[in-house]
Protein backbone atom coordinates (compact mmCIF):
# COMPACT_ATOMS: atom_id res chain seq x y z
CA UNK A 1 0.00 0.00 0.00
CA UNK A 2 2.48 2.34 1.22
CA UNK A 3 5.71 3.09 -1.60
CA UNK A 4 8.13 1.26 0.97
CA UNK A 5 6.05 -1.84 0.94
CA UNK A 6 5.91 -1.65 -2.92
CA UNK A 7 9.46 -1.90 -2.97
CA UNK A 8 10.03 -4.47 -0.44
CA UNK A 9 7.05 -6.46 -3.12
CA UNK A 10 9.14 -5.99 -6.13
CA UNK A 11 12.20 -8.03 -4.26
CA UNK A 12 9.68 -10.93 -3.32
CA UNK A 13 10.25 -13.91 -5.75
CA UNK A 14 6.42 -14.63 -7.19
CA UNK A 15 5.03 -18.23 -6.24
CA UNK A 16 5.70 -18.67 -10.14
CA UNK A 17 9.45 -18.40 -9.91
CA UNK A 18 9.39 -20.26 -6.63
CA UNK A 19 7.87 -23.35 -8.25
CA UNK A 20 10.03 -22.80 -11.31
CA UNK A 21 13.06 -22.96 -9.36
CA UNK A 22 12.00 -26.30 -7.21
CA UNK A 23 11.03 -28.03 -10.17
CA UNK A 24 14.81 -27.14 -11.71
CA UNK A 25 16.25 -28.57 -8.77
CA UNK A 26 14.08 -31.83 -8.85
CA UNK A 27 15.56 -32.13 -12.89
CA UNK A 28 18.96 -31.33 -12.67
CA UNK A 29 19.99 -31.72 -8.68
CA UNK A 30 20.74 -28.63 -6.73
CA UNK A 31 23.36 -27.70 -9.73
CA UNK A 32 22.60 -24.39 -10.96
CA UNK A 33 23.15 -22.61 -13.96
CA UNK A 34 25.63 -25.59 -15.59
CA UNK A 35 22.60 -28.28 -15.33
CA UNK A 36 20.36 -25.27 -16.60
CA UNK A 37 22.36 -24.52 -19.61
CA UNK A 38 22.77 -28.15 -20.28
CA UNK A 39 18.85 -28.60 -20.62
CA UNK A 40 19.48 -26.52 -23.69
CA UNK A 41 22.04 -28.51 -25.27
CA UNK A 42 20.98 -31.70 -24.62
CA UNK A 43 17.86 -32.09 -26.90
CA UNK A 44 20.54 -31.23 -29.96
CA UNK A 45 23.20 -33.55 -28.34
CA UNK A 46 20.22 -36.63 -28.46
CA UNK A 47 19.51 -35.91 -31.79
CA UNK A 48 23.36 -35.97 -33.02
CA UNK A 49 23.83 -39.12 -30.87
CA UNK A 50 21.51 -41.06 -33.73
CA UNK A 51 24.27 -40.70 -35.75
CA UNK A 52 27.49 -40.63 -33.91
CA UNK A 53 28.71 -39.49 -31.06
CA UNK A 54 29.27 -36.10 -29.26
CA UNK A 55 33.35 -35.93 -29.10
CA UNK A 56 34.23 -34.41 -25.75
CA UNK A 57 38.05 -35.14 -26.57
CA UNK A 58 38.91 -35.15 -30.21
CA UNK A 59 42.98 -35.66 -29.55
CA UNK A 60 43.99 -39.54 -28.40
CA UNK A 61 44.38 -40.16 -25.16
CA UNK A 62 47.91 -39.37 -22.72
CA UNK A 63 49.92 -41.34 -21.64
CA UNK A 64 47.85 -43.17 -18.04
CA UNK A 65 44.20 -42.13 -20.18
CA UNK A 66 41.56 -44.64 -21.85
CA UNK A 67 39.37 -43.22 -24.69
CA UNK A 68 35.76 -44.41 -23.65
CA UNK A 69 32.39 -44.10 -25.12
CA UNK A 70 29.79 -43.41 -22.28
CA UNK A 71 25.89 -43.15 -23.29
CA UNK A 72 25.15 -40.72 -20.60
CA UNK A 73 21.01 -40.10 -20.79
CA UNK A 74 20.63 -41.24 -23.80
CA UNK A 75 23.55 -38.88 -25.04
CA UNK A 76 26.85 -41.31 -26.53
CA UNK A 77 30.07 -39.24 -25.49
CA UNK A 78 33.61 -40.23 -26.54
CA UNK A 79 36.04 -38.80 -24.21
CA UNK A 80 39.58 -39.32 -22.46
CA UNK A 81 40.22 -40.16 -18.90
CA UNK A 82 42.48 -40.94 -16.65
CA UNK A 83 42.91 -45.10 -15.52
CA UNK A 84 42.12 -43.62 -12.04
CA UNK A 85 39.19 -41.69 -12.16
CA UNK A 86 36.21 -42.20 -10.43
CA UNK A 87 32.72 -42.37 -12.64
CA UNK A 88 30.96 -40.10 -10.33
CA UNK A 89 33.78 -36.89 -10.67
CA UNK A 90 34.36 -37.73 -14.55
CA UNK A 91 29.96 -36.56 -14.88
CA UNK A 92 30.59 -34.04 -12.41
CA UNK A 93 34.27 -32.44 -13.78
CA UNK A 94 34.18 -33.71 -17.15
CA UNK A 95 30.41 -33.62 -18.70
CA UNK A 96 29.30 -30.98 -16.13
CA UNK A 97 26.30 -33.28 -15.02
CA UNK A 98 26.42 -32.34 -11.22
CA UNK A 99 23.45 -33.11 -10.35
CA UNK A 100 24.77 -36.74 -9.24
CA UNK A 101 26.20 -35.43 -5.86
CA UNK A 102 29.22 -36.91 -3.44
CA UNK A 103 28.72 -37.06 0.01
CA UNK A 104 30.90 -39.51 1.49
CA UNK A 105 32.92 -40.96 -1.58
CA UNK A 106 33.09 -44.76 0.43
CA UNK A 107 29.85 -45.74 -0.40
CA UNK A 108 28.37 -45.34 2.64
CA UNK A 109 26.02 -42.40 1.82
CA UNK A 110 24.13 -43.17 -1.60
CA UNK A 111 24.37 -39.41 -2.89
CA UNK A 112 26.21 -40.76 -5.56
CA UNK A 113 23.43 -43.14 -6.96
CA UNK A 114 22.92 -43.31 -10.37
CA UNK A 115 21.66 -46.22 -13.12
CA UNK A 116 24.17 -47.89 -15.11
CA UNK A 117 22.31 -49.94 -17.75
CA UNK A 118 19.37 -50.34 -15.81
CA UNK A 119 20.95 -50.80 -11.88
CA UNK A 120 21.49 -48.11 -9.42
CA UNK A 121 24.94 -48.12 -8.11
CA UNK A 122 27.46 -46.19 -5.97
CA UNK A 123 29.22 -44.39 -9.02
CA UNK A 124 32.11 -42.77 -6.19
CA UNK A 125 33.01 -46.91 -6.03
CA UNK A 126 33.42 -47.33 -10.25
CA UNK A 127 35.98 -45.96 -12.00
CA UNK A 128 35.02 -44.58 -15.42
CA UNK A 129 37.27 -46.83 -17.74
CA UNK A 130 35.52 -49.83 -16.44
CA UNK A 131 32.45 -48.53 -17.74
CA UNK A 132 33.50 -48.25 -21.14
CA UNK A 133 30.28 -48.99 -23.38
CA UNK A 134 27.86 -48.39 -20.66
CA UNK A 135 24.36 -46.80 -20.45
CA UNK A 136 24.24 -44.48 -17.91
CA UNK A 137 21.35 -42.08 -16.45
CA UNK A 138 21.67 -39.53 -14.08
CA UNK A 139 18.94 -37.33 -12.51
CA UNK A 140 19.42 -34.78 -15.20
CA UNK A 141 18.18 -37.85 -17.76
CA UNK A 142 14.73 -38.57 -16.24
CA UNK A 143 12.47 -35.52 -17.21
CA UNK A 144 11.23 -36.43 -20.52
CA UNK A 145 10.37 -33.01 -22.61
CA UNK A 146 10.42 -31.48 -19.67
CA UNK A 147 8.04 -33.15 -17.88
CA UNK A 148 9.02 -35.03 -14.38
CA UNK A 149 9.68 -38.14 -13.95
CA UNK A 150 6.81 -39.33 -11.55
CA UNK A 151 9.33 -39.94 -9.18
CA UNK A 152 10.35 -36.44 -9.17
CA UNK A 153 7.20 -35.02 -9.22
CA UNK A 154 6.00 -37.08 -6.01
CA UNK A 155 9.11 -35.83 -4.87
CA UNK A 156 8.01 -32.19 -5.40
CA UNK A 157 4.13 -32.94 -4.14
CA UNK A 158 5.52 -34.54 -1.21
CA UNK A 159 8.41 -31.87 -0.12
CA UNK A 160 10.41 -34.92 0.21
CA UNK A 161 13.64 -33.07 1.15
CA UNK A 162 15.32 -30.16 3.01
CA UNK A 163 18.56 -28.98 2.24
CA UNK A 164 18.40 -30.93 -1.29
CA UNK A 165 22.42 -32.79 -0.96
CA UNK A 166 20.85 -36.63 -0.49
CA UNK A 167 17.56 -35.65 -3.12
CA UNK A 168 19.56 -36.78 -7.05
CA UNK A 169 20.84 -40.06 -4.88
CA UNK A 170 17.02 -40.79 -3.42
CA UNK A 171 15.46 -40.22 -6.36
CA UNK A 172 17.37 -42.46 -8.46
CA UNK A 173 17.10 -44.94 -5.65
CA UNK A 174 13.56 -44.61 -5.45
CA UNK A 175 13.21 -45.30 -9.45
CA UNK A 176 15.12 -48.42 -9.57
CA UNK A 177 12.78 -49.85 -7.16
CA UNK A 178 10.01 -49.12 -8.02
CA UNK A 179 10.66 -51.16 -11.20
CA UNK A 180 11.97 -53.88 -9.23
CA UNK A 181 9.54 -56.94 -8.81
CA UNK A 182 12.15 -58.51 -5.92
CA UNK A 183 12.06 -55.79 -3.97
CA UNK A 184 8.55 -55.85 -1.94
CA UNK A 185 6.01 -53.11 -1.96
CA UNK A 186 5.11 -52.28 1.33
CA UNK A 187 6.42 -49.83 3.45
CA UNK A 188 8.73 -51.84 5.51
CA UNK A 189 10.17 -52.88 2.38
CA UNK A 190 10.69 -49.62 0.29
CA UNK A 191 12.50 -48.75 4.15
CA UNK A 192 14.70 -51.75 3.79
CA UNK A 193 15.38 -51.29 -0.01
CA UNK A 194 16.35 -47.32 0.11
CA UNK A 195 18.36 -47.80 3.59
CA UNK A 196 21.26 -47.13 1.52
CA UNK A 197 20.38 -43.14 1.18
CA UNK A 198 21.52 -40.92 4.20
CA UNK A 199 19.31 -37.79 4.68
CA UNK A 200 21.24 -36.01 7.15
CA UNK A 201 18.35 -33.78 7.73
CA UNK A 202 15.91 -36.49 8.40
CA UNK A 203 13.23 -36.29 5.67
CA UNK A 204 13.10 -40.06 5.80
CA UNK A 205 9.08 -39.94 6.40
CA UNK A 206 8.46 -37.60 3.17
CA UNK A 207 10.89 -39.49 1.41
CA UNK A 208 8.94 -42.62 2.13
CA UNK A 209 5.45 -41.04 1.24
CA UNK A 210 6.95 -39.55 -2.08
CA UNK A 211 8.03 -43.02 -3.27
CA UNK A 212 5.03 -44.86 -2.25
CA UNK A 213 2.92 -42.20 -3.88
CA UNK A 214 4.77 -42.32 -7.04
CA UNK A 215 4.14 -46.31 -7.34
CA UNK A 216 0.66 -45.28 -7.44
CA UNK A 217 1.62 -42.69 -10.72
CA UNK A 218 3.85 -44.94 -12.21
CA UNK A 219 0.66 -47.67 -12.43
CA UNK A 220 -1.82 -44.86 -13.82
CA UNK A 221 0.60 -44.32 -16.09
CA UNK A 222 1.41 -47.97 -17.80
CA UNK B 1 44.08 -40.88 -4.96
CA UNK B 2 47.53 -42.54 -6.42
CA UNK B 3 47.64 -43.61 -10.01
CA UNK B 4 47.55 -46.67 -11.87
CA UNK B 5 47.60 -49.04 -14.87
CA UNK B 6 44.67 -50.37 -16.19
CA UNK B 7 44.05 -53.58 -17.94
CA UNK B 8 41.06 -55.73 -18.92
CA UNK B 9 41.39 -59.42 -18.51
CA UNK B 10 39.28 -61.39 -21.40
CA UNK B 11 39.92 -64.79 -20.29
CA UNK B 12 40.50 -66.45 -16.82
CA UNK B 13 43.63 -67.88 -17.57
CA UNK B 14 44.60 -64.26 -19.02
CA UNK B 15 43.66 -62.12 -15.40
CA UNK B 16 45.27 -64.74 -13.55
CA UNK B 17 48.25 -64.45 -15.37
CA UNK B 18 48.68 -60.80 -14.69
CA UNK B 19 46.57 -59.98 -10.82
CA UNK B 20 46.54 -61.49 -7.65
CA UNK B 21 43.85 -60.98 -5.16
CA UNK B 22 46.47 -58.32 -3.43
CA UNK B 23 49.50 -56.58 -3.80
CA UNK B 24 50.72 -54.46 -6.69
CA UNK B 25 48.34 -55.83 -9.48
CA UNK B 26 44.95 -56.35 -8.25
CA UNK B 27 41.58 -57.59 -9.75
CA UNK B 28 38.68 -55.35 -9.98
CA UNK B 29 35.16 -56.86 -9.49
CA UNK B 30 32.65 -54.65 -7.78
CA UNK B 31 34.98 -52.22 -6.39
CA UNK B 32 33.45 -51.89 -3.27
CA UNK B 33 35.92 -53.02 -1.05
CA UNK B 34 39.01 -52.25 -3.53
CA UNK B 35 38.53 -48.51 -4.36
CA UNK B 36 37.32 -47.74 -1.14
CA UNK B 37 40.92 -48.84 0.33
CA UNK B 38 42.58 -47.09 -2.66
CA UNK B 39 41.08 -44.00 -1.99
CA UNK B 40 42.43 -44.46 1.55
CA UNK B 41 45.38 -45.50 0.19
CA UNK B 42 45.03 -48.51 2.54
CA UNK B 43 45.71 -50.91 -0.74
CA UNK B 44 48.77 -49.53 -3.01
CA UNK B 45 47.94 -50.79 -6.23
CA UNK B 46 50.14 -49.82 -8.91
CA UNK B 47 47.58 -51.82 -11.59
CA UNK B 48 44.33 -52.76 -11.87
CA UNK B 49 43.33 -55.85 -14.07
CA UNK B 50 39.04 -55.98 -14.51
CA UNK B 51 37.43 -59.13 -14.48
CA UNK B 52 34.04 -57.86 -15.15
CA UNK B 53 33.98 -58.61 -18.84
CA UNK B 54 34.80 -62.11 -18.17
CA UNK B 55 32.13 -64.97 -18.85
CA UNK B 56 31.50 -66.14 -15.24
CA UNK B 57 28.20 -64.61 -14.59
CA UNK B 58 26.02 -67.82 -13.96
CA UNK B 59 24.03 -69.43 -11.66
CA UNK B 60 23.92 -72.79 -12.66
CA UNK B 61 22.27 -76.22 -10.46
CA UNK B 62 24.60 -79.47 -11.05
CA UNK B 63 23.13 -82.85 -11.27
CA UNK B 64 24.36 -84.10 -8.01
CA UNK B 65 22.42 -81.26 -6.19
CA UNK B 66 24.91 -78.64 -5.88
CA UNK B 67 24.87 -75.03 -6.89
CA UNK B 68 27.54 -73.42 -9.07
CA UNK B 69 27.65 -69.73 -9.20
CA UNK B 70 30.24 -67.69 -10.89
CA UNK B 71 32.47 -65.16 -9.24
CA UNK B 72 31.11 -61.75 -10.71
CA UNK B 73 27.14 -62.77 -9.96
CA UNK B 74 26.18 -59.46 -8.59
CA UNK B 75 25.16 -60.65 -4.69
CA UNK B 76 21.22 -59.16 -5.35
CA UNK B 77 21.32 -61.48 -8.46
CA UNK B 78 22.23 -64.27 -5.65
CA UNK B 79 20.04 -63.48 -3.29
CA UNK B 80 16.83 -62.81 -5.44
CA UNK B 81 17.56 -66.13 -7.63
CA UNK B 82 14.84 -68.53 -7.60
CA UNK B 83 16.94 -71.53 -6.64
CA UNK B 84 18.79 -69.53 -3.96
CA UNK B 85 16.05 -68.50 -2.48
CA UNK B 86 14.21 -72.04 -2.69
CA UNK B 87 16.89 -74.49 -1.68
CA UNK B 88 19.17 -71.44 0.83
CA UNK B 89 17.00 -69.43 2.21
CA UNK B 90 19.29 -68.48 4.79
CA UNK B 91 22.17 -67.59 1.82
CA UNK B 92 19.17 -65.25 0.48
CA UNK B 93 18.73 -63.92 3.98
CA UNK B 94 22.32 -63.39 4.61
CA UNK B 95 22.87 -61.33 1.41
CA UNK B 96 19.84 -59.46 1.91
CA UNK B 97 21.30 -58.39 5.57
CA UNK B 98 24.41 -57.11 3.81
CA UNK B 99 25.50 -53.71 2.92
CA UNK B 100 22.95 -52.07 0.97
CA UNK B 101 20.59 -52.07 -2.40
CA UNK B 102 23.39 -50.04 -4.68
CA UNK B 103 26.36 -51.52 -3.30
CA UNK B 104 24.45 -55.60 -3.49
CA UNK B 105 23.95 -54.45 -6.92
CA UNK B 106 27.58 -53.91 -7.63
CA UNK B 107 29.44 -56.44 -5.20
CA UNK B 108 29.85 -59.57 -6.59
CA UNK B 109 30.51 -63.30 -4.92
CA UNK B 110 34.21 -63.60 -4.71
CA UNK B 111 34.78 -60.29 -3.91
CA UNK B 112 32.07 -60.79 -1.01
CA UNK B 113 34.70 -63.75 0.15
CA UNK B 114 37.53 -61.70 -0.52
CA UNK B 115 36.47 -58.28 1.25
CA UNK B 116 38.68 -56.76 4.06
CA UNK B 117 37.91 -56.15 7.44
CA UNK B 118 36.69 -52.88 9.07
CA UNK B 119 38.55 -52.03 11.63
CA UNK B 120 39.45 -48.42 11.73
CA UNK B 121 43.45 -48.64 12.53
CA UNK B 122 43.24 -51.02 9.34
CA UNK B 123 41.33 -48.22 7.19
CA UNK B 124 43.47 -45.33 8.83
CA UNK B 125 46.38 -45.95 7.12
CA UNK B 126 48.28 -44.69 9.91
CA UNK B 127 48.04 -46.35 13.18
CA UNK B 128 49.94 -50.04 14.24
CA UNK B 129 48.58 -52.41 12.81
CA UNK B 130 49.77 -55.51 11.38
CA UNK B 131 47.11 -56.83 8.57
CA UNK B 132 48.51 -53.44 6.82
CA UNK B 133 52.24 -53.11 7.79
CA UNK B 134 52.75 -56.64 9.01
CA UNK B 135 55.05 -56.48 12.19
CA UNK B 136 53.87 -53.19 13.37
CA UNK B 137 51.56 -54.28 16.00
CA UNK B 138 48.19 -54.30 16.64
CA UNK B 139 46.17 -50.93 17.52
CA UNK B 140 42.99 -52.14 18.02
CA UNK B 141 44.12 -54.04 21.16
CA UNK B 142 44.08 -51.91 24.16
CA UNK B 143 42.53 -49.18 21.50
CA UNK B 144 38.75 -49.22 20.49
CA UNK B 145 37.47 -52.52 19.84
CA UNK B 146 33.65 -52.74 20.24
CA UNK B 147 32.05 -53.26 17.27
CA UNK B 148 34.22 -55.06 14.56
CA UNK B 149 36.33 -56.82 16.75
CA UNK B 150 36.27 -60.41 17.42
CA UNK B 151 36.56 -62.79 20.25
CA UNK B 152 36.80 -65.96 19.18
CA UNK B 153 39.21 -67.09 16.47
CA UNK B 154 41.88 -64.23 17.60
CA UNK B 155 45.38 -63.60 18.14
CA UNK B 156 48.20 -61.39 20.26
CA UNK B 157 48.33 -60.24 16.52
CA UNK B 158 44.87 -58.85 15.29
CA UNK B 159 41.66 -59.21 16.15
CA UNK B 160 39.89 -57.95 13.66
CA UNK B 161 36.21 -59.65 12.61
CA UNK B 162 35.66 -61.11 9.24
CA UNK B 163 32.96 -58.85 7.95
CA UNK B 164 30.84 -60.88 5.74
CA UNK B 165 27.15 -62.21 5.99
CA UNK B 166 27.51 -64.06 2.87
CA UNK B 167 30.40 -66.54 4.28
CA UNK B 168 28.59 -66.99 7.18
CA UNK B 169 25.91 -68.50 5.61
CA UNK B 170 28.06 -70.01 3.20
CA UNK B 171 30.14 -71.90 6.33
CA UNK B 172 27.20 -73.38 7.01
CA UNK B 173 25.98 -74.61 4.09
CA UNK B 174 29.58 -75.88 2.72
CA UNK B 175 31.07 -75.47 -0.31
CA UNK B 176 34.14 -75.29 -2.72
CA UNK B 177 35.94 -72.41 -4.23
CA UNK B 178 36.78 -73.63 -7.67
CA UNK B 179 40.71 -71.17 -8.25
CA UNK B 180 42.03 -70.72 -11.93
CA UNK B 181 45.96 -70.27 -11.24
CA UNK B 182 49.02 -70.35 -13.52
CA UNK B 183 49.03 -73.72 -13.45
CA UNK B 184 44.89 -74.83 -14.07
CA UNK B 185 42.35 -75.08 -11.54
CA UNK B 186 42.04 -75.88 -8.25
CA UNK B 187 39.52 -76.20 -5.78
CA UNK B 188 39.82 -75.53 -1.87
CA UNK B 189 36.95 -76.17 0.27
CA UNK B 190 35.01 -73.15 1.58
CA UNK B 191 36.34 -74.03 5.13
CA UNK B 192 39.22 -73.89 4.75
CA UNK B 193 39.54 -70.77 2.32
CA UNK B 194 40.13 -68.14 4.85
CA UNK B 195 42.73 -68.16 7.89
CA UNK B 196 42.46 -67.32 11.50
CA UNK B 197 45.29 -64.23 12.02
CA UNK B 198 47.58 -66.18 14.09
CA UNK B 199 50.94 -64.55 13.89
CA UNK B 200 50.59 -63.61 10.00
CA UNK B 201 47.10 -61.37 10.27
CA UNK B 202 48.39 -60.54 6.76
CA UNK B 203 47.83 -63.60 5.28
CA UNK B 204 43.89 -63.84 5.33
CA UNK B 205 43.15 -66.32 2.75
CA UNK B 206 44.25 -69.40 1.06
CA UNK B 207 45.06 -67.60 -2.54
CA UNK B 208 47.76 -68.26 -4.07
CA UNK B 209 49.60 -65.11 -5.63
CA UNK B 210 47.76 -65.01 -9.45
CA UNK B 211 45.09 -67.70 -8.19
CA UNK B 212 42.00 -66.09 -9.07
CA UNK B 213 38.39 -67.34 -8.13
CA UNK B 214 36.36 -68.24 -11.24
CA UNK B 215 33.14 -70.21 -9.28
CA UNK B 216 31.79 -71.00 -5.40
CA UNK B 217 29.89 -74.34 -5.31
CA UNK B 218 27.50 -74.92 -2.61
CA UNK B 219 27.26 -78.25 -1.53
CA UNK B 220 23.55 -79.89 -2.06
CA UNK B 221 20.93 -78.35 0.10
CA UNK B 222 20.16 -80.65 3.19
CA UNK B 223 16.59 -82.73 2.37
CA UNK B 224 13.86 -82.06 4.73
CA UNK B 225 15.84 -79.18 6.56
CA UNK B 226 15.41 -75.72 8.57
CA UNK B 227 17.45 -72.34 7.67
CA UNK B 228 17.92 -69.42 8.30
CA UNK B 229 20.06 -66.18 8.74
CA UNK B 230 19.68 -63.56 11.90
CA UNK B 231 21.92 -60.08 12.50
CA UNK B 232 22.12 -58.59 15.43
CA UNK B 233 23.72 -54.85 14.65
CA UNK B 234 23.29 -51.65 16.10
CA UNK B 235 20.94 -49.93 14.02
CA UNK B 236 17.99 -51.97 11.86
CA UNK B 237 19.83 -51.52 8.66
CA UNK B 238 23.02 -51.07 6.51
CA UNK B 239 25.18 -51.81 9.57
CA UNK B 240 27.96 -54.51 9.98
CA UNK B 241 26.94 -57.46 12.42
CA UNK B 242 27.84 -57.29 16.14
CA UNK B 243 26.90 -60.91 16.02
CA UNK B 244 25.21 -63.31 13.28
CA UNK B 245 23.90 -66.90 12.87
CA UNK B 246 23.51 -69.04 10.36
CA UNK B 247 21.15 -72.12 11.16
CA UNK B 248 20.55 -74.77 9.00
CA UNK B 249 18.42 -77.42 11.23
CA UNK B 250 16.63 -81.06 10.57
CA UNK B 251 14.24 -83.06 12.86
CA UNK B 252 13.39 -86.47 12.95
CA UNK B 253 10.74 -87.95 14.79
CA UNK B 254 11.01 -84.82 17.47
CA UNK B 255 14.84 -84.71 18.16
CA UNK B 256 17.77 -82.90 15.85
CA UNK B 257 19.36 -85.51 13.30
CA UNK B 258 21.84 -82.62 11.92
CA UNK B 259 22.50 -79.41 12.78
CA UNK B 260 25.30 -76.80 11.11
CA UNK B 261 25.69 -73.57 13.08
CA UNK B 262 28.15 -70.83 12.08
CA UNK B 263 28.41 -67.42 13.51
CA UNK B 264 29.24 -63.83 12.38
CA UNK B 265 30.33 -60.23 13.65
CA UNK B 266 31.84 -62.29 16.70
CA UNK B 267 35.12 -64.32 15.06
CA UNK B 268 38.02 -63.39 13.03
CA UNK B 269 36.41 -66.09 9.82
CA UNK B 270 33.02 -67.03 9.09
CA UNK B 271 32.76 -69.43 12.23
CA UNK B 272 31.62 -72.59 12.25
CA UNK B 273 30.17 -74.09 15.79
CA UNK B 274 30.61 -77.54 15.58
CA UNK B 275 31.32 -78.93 18.96
CA UNK B 276 27.92 -77.07 19.89
CA UNK B 277 26.79 -79.20 16.48
CA UNK B 278 27.56 -82.32 18.05
CA UNK B 279 26.10 -81.43 21.32
CA UNK B 280 22.85 -81.02 19.94
CA UNK B 281 22.78 -84.35 17.87
CA UNK B 282 19.89 -86.70 19.03
CA UNK B 283 18.67 -83.94 21.43
CA UNK B 284 15.08 -82.82 21.77
CA UNK B 285 15.15 -78.86 21.20
CA UNK B 286 14.15 -77.31 24.05
CA UNK B 287 15.09 -73.56 25.05
CA UNK B 288 17.73 -74.91 27.68
CA UNK B 289 19.13 -77.33 25.41
CA UNK B 290 19.96 -74.41 22.65
CA UNK B 291 20.98 -72.26 25.66
CA UNK B 292 23.87 -74.64 26.33
CA UNK B 293 24.53 -75.20 22.97
CA UNK B 294 25.43 -71.02 23.00
CA UNK B 295 27.37 -71.53 25.76
CA UNK B 296 29.31 -74.23 24.07
CA UNK B 297 29.74 -71.70 20.67
CA UNK B 298 31.01 -69.30 22.47
CA UNK B 299 33.79 -71.02 24.63
CA UNK B 300 37.20 -69.84 24.62
CA UNK B 301 35.89 -66.29 23.79
CA UNK B 302 38.79 -63.96 24.96
CA UNK B 303 37.03 -60.44 24.83
CA UNK B 304 38.47 -57.00 24.97
CA UNK B 305 37.82 -53.69 27.56
CA UNK B 306 34.78 -52.89 24.80
CA UNK B 307 33.29 -56.19 23.68
CA UNK B 308 32.61 -58.81 26.29
CA UNK B 309 29.11 -57.82 25.74
CA UNK B 310 29.64 -59.64 22.35
CA UNK B 311 29.70 -63.40 24.17
CA UNK B 312 26.37 -63.43 25.43
CA UNK B 313 25.31 -61.51 22.23
CA UNK B 314 26.67 -64.95 20.32
CA UNK B 315 25.08 -66.99 22.23
CA UNK B 316 21.58 -65.07 21.90
CA UNK B 317 21.79 -64.82 18.45
CA UNK B 318 21.97 -68.74 18.00
CA UNK B 319 19.80 -69.71 20.65
CA UNK B 320 16.88 -66.93 18.81
CA UNK B 321 17.94 -68.56 15.76
CA UNK B 322 16.78 -72.66 16.69
CA UNK B 323 14.16 -71.54 18.90
CA UNK B 324 12.42 -69.73 15.93
CA UNK B 325 13.29 -72.78 13.80
CA UNK B 326 12.52 -75.55 15.62
CA UNK B 327 10.28 -74.09 18.53
CA UNK B 328 7.86 -72.50 16.57
CA UNK B 329 4.73 -73.11 18.63
CA UNK B 330 6.80 -72.41 21.79
CA UNK B 331 7.59 -68.98 20.75
CA UNK B 332 4.63 -67.73 19.34
C1 LIG C 1 29.34 -48.91 3.25
C2 LIG C 1 29.51 -50.39 3.12
C3 LIG C 1 28.75 -51.24 3.90
C4 LIG C 1 28.89 -52.62 3.79
N1 LIG C 1 28.13 -53.43 4.58
C5 LIG C 1 28.28 -54.79 4.48
C6 LIG C 1 27.53 -55.67 5.30
O1 LIG C 1 26.70 -55.26 6.10
N2 LIG C 1 27.73 -57.01 5.17
C7 LIG C 1 28.63 -57.51 4.26
O2 LIG C 1 28.76 -58.73 4.17
N3 LIG C 1 29.38 -56.70 3.49
C8 LIG C 1 29.21 -55.36 3.58
N4 LIG C 1 29.98 -54.54 2.79
C9 LIG C 1 31.08 -55.12 2.01
C10 LIG C 1 30.68 -55.56 0.62
O3 LIG C 1 29.84 -56.70 0.72
C11 LIG C 1 31.97 -55.89 -0.13
O4 LIG C 1 32.65 -54.69 -0.34
C12 LIG C 1 31.70 -56.56 -1.46
O5 LIG C 1 31.06 -57.80 -1.29
C13 LIG C 1 33.01 -56.77 -2.22
O6 LIG C 1 32.74 -57.26 -3.49
P1 LIG C 1 33.28 -56.52 -4.81
O7 LIG C 1 32.85 -57.32 -5.97
O8 LIG C 1 32.86 -55.09 -4.81
O9 LIG C 1 34.83 -56.65 -4.57
P2 LIG C 1 36.06 -55.76 -5.07
O10 LIG C 1 36.11 -54.51 -4.29
O11 LIG C 1 36.07 -55.64 -6.54
O12 LIG C 1 37.24 -56.71 -4.64
C14 LIG C 1 37.57 -56.95 -3.29
C15 LIG C 1 38.85 -57.74 -3.20
O13 LIG C 1 38.67 -59.04 -3.73
C16 LIG C 1 39.54 -59.29 -4.80
N5 LIG C 1 38.78 -60.07 -5.76
C17 LIG C 1 37.60 -59.73 -6.34
N6 LIG C 1 37.18 -60.73 -7.15
C18 LIG C 1 38.11 -61.71 -7.06
C19 LIG C 1 38.23 -63.00 -7.66
N7 LIG C 1 37.34 -63.45 -8.53
N8 LIG C 1 39.33 -63.75 -7.34
C20 LIG C 1 40.24 -63.28 -6.47
N9 LIG C 1 40.18 -62.08 -5.88
C21 LIG C 1 39.12 -61.30 -6.18
C22 LIG C 1 39.97 -57.93 -5.30
O14 LIG C 1 41.23 -57.98 -5.90
C23 LIG C 1 39.99 -57.13 -4.00
O15 LIG C 1 41.17 -57.35 -3.31
C24 LIG C 1 29.83 -53.16 2.86
C25 LIG C 1 30.59 -52.31 2.06
C26 LIG C 1 30.44 -50.94 2.17
C27 LIG C 1 31.27 -50.04 1.30
S1 LIG D 1 42.70 -55.73 14.76
FE1 LIG D 1 43.81 -56.47 12.94
S2 LIG D 1 43.18 -55.04 11.40
FE2 LIG D 1 42.74 -54.01 13.35
S3 LIG D 1 44.61 -52.87 13.93
FE3 LIG D 1 44.79 -54.90 14.83
S4 LIG D 1 45.98 -55.99 13.25
FE4 LIG D 1 45.11 -54.25 12.22
S1 LIG E 1 29.36 -40.43 -2.29
FE1 LIG E 1 29.03 -42.43 -3.05
S2 LIG E 1 28.01 -43.40 -1.42
FE2 LIG E 1 28.55 -41.47 -0.53
S1 LIG F 1 17.46 -33.32 2.37
FE1 LIG F 1 19.28 -32.70 3.38
S2 LIG F 1 20.40 -34.58 3.39
FE2 LIG F 1 18.46 -35.22 2.73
Amino acid sequence: MTDSSKTVNTFTPTVEAIETSRRNFLKFGASGAAAVTLSGVLPGMAAQALAQPAVIDAHTPKAGERRIRLTVNGVAQELNVATNAILLDVLRDRLQLTGTKKGCDHGQCGACTLLVNGVAINSCLSIAVQHDGDAITTIEGLAQNGTLHPVQEAFWEHDAYQCGYCTSGQIMSAVAILQDPAIGRDDASVREAMSGNICRCGAYKNILAAVQSARGKMARVG
Amino acid sequence: MRTFDYVRADSSAQAAKQGSSQGAEVFLAGGTTLLDLVKLDVMKVEQIVDINRLPLKQIEPLSDGRLRIGTLVSNTELATHPLVRERYPLLSQALLAGASTQLRNKATTGGNVMQRVRCNYFRDGISACNKREPGSGCAAIGGLSRSVHAVLGTSEQCIATHPSDMCVAMAAIGAQVTVQGPNGLRDIPFADFHLLPGDSPWREHALQPHELITHITLDAPLAGSQSAYLKLRDRASYQFALASSAVIVRLESGRIAEARLALGGVATKPWRATEAERFLMGKRPSLALFNQAGELAMRGAVTTEHNAFKVPLGQQVLVRNLRDLTLQEASA
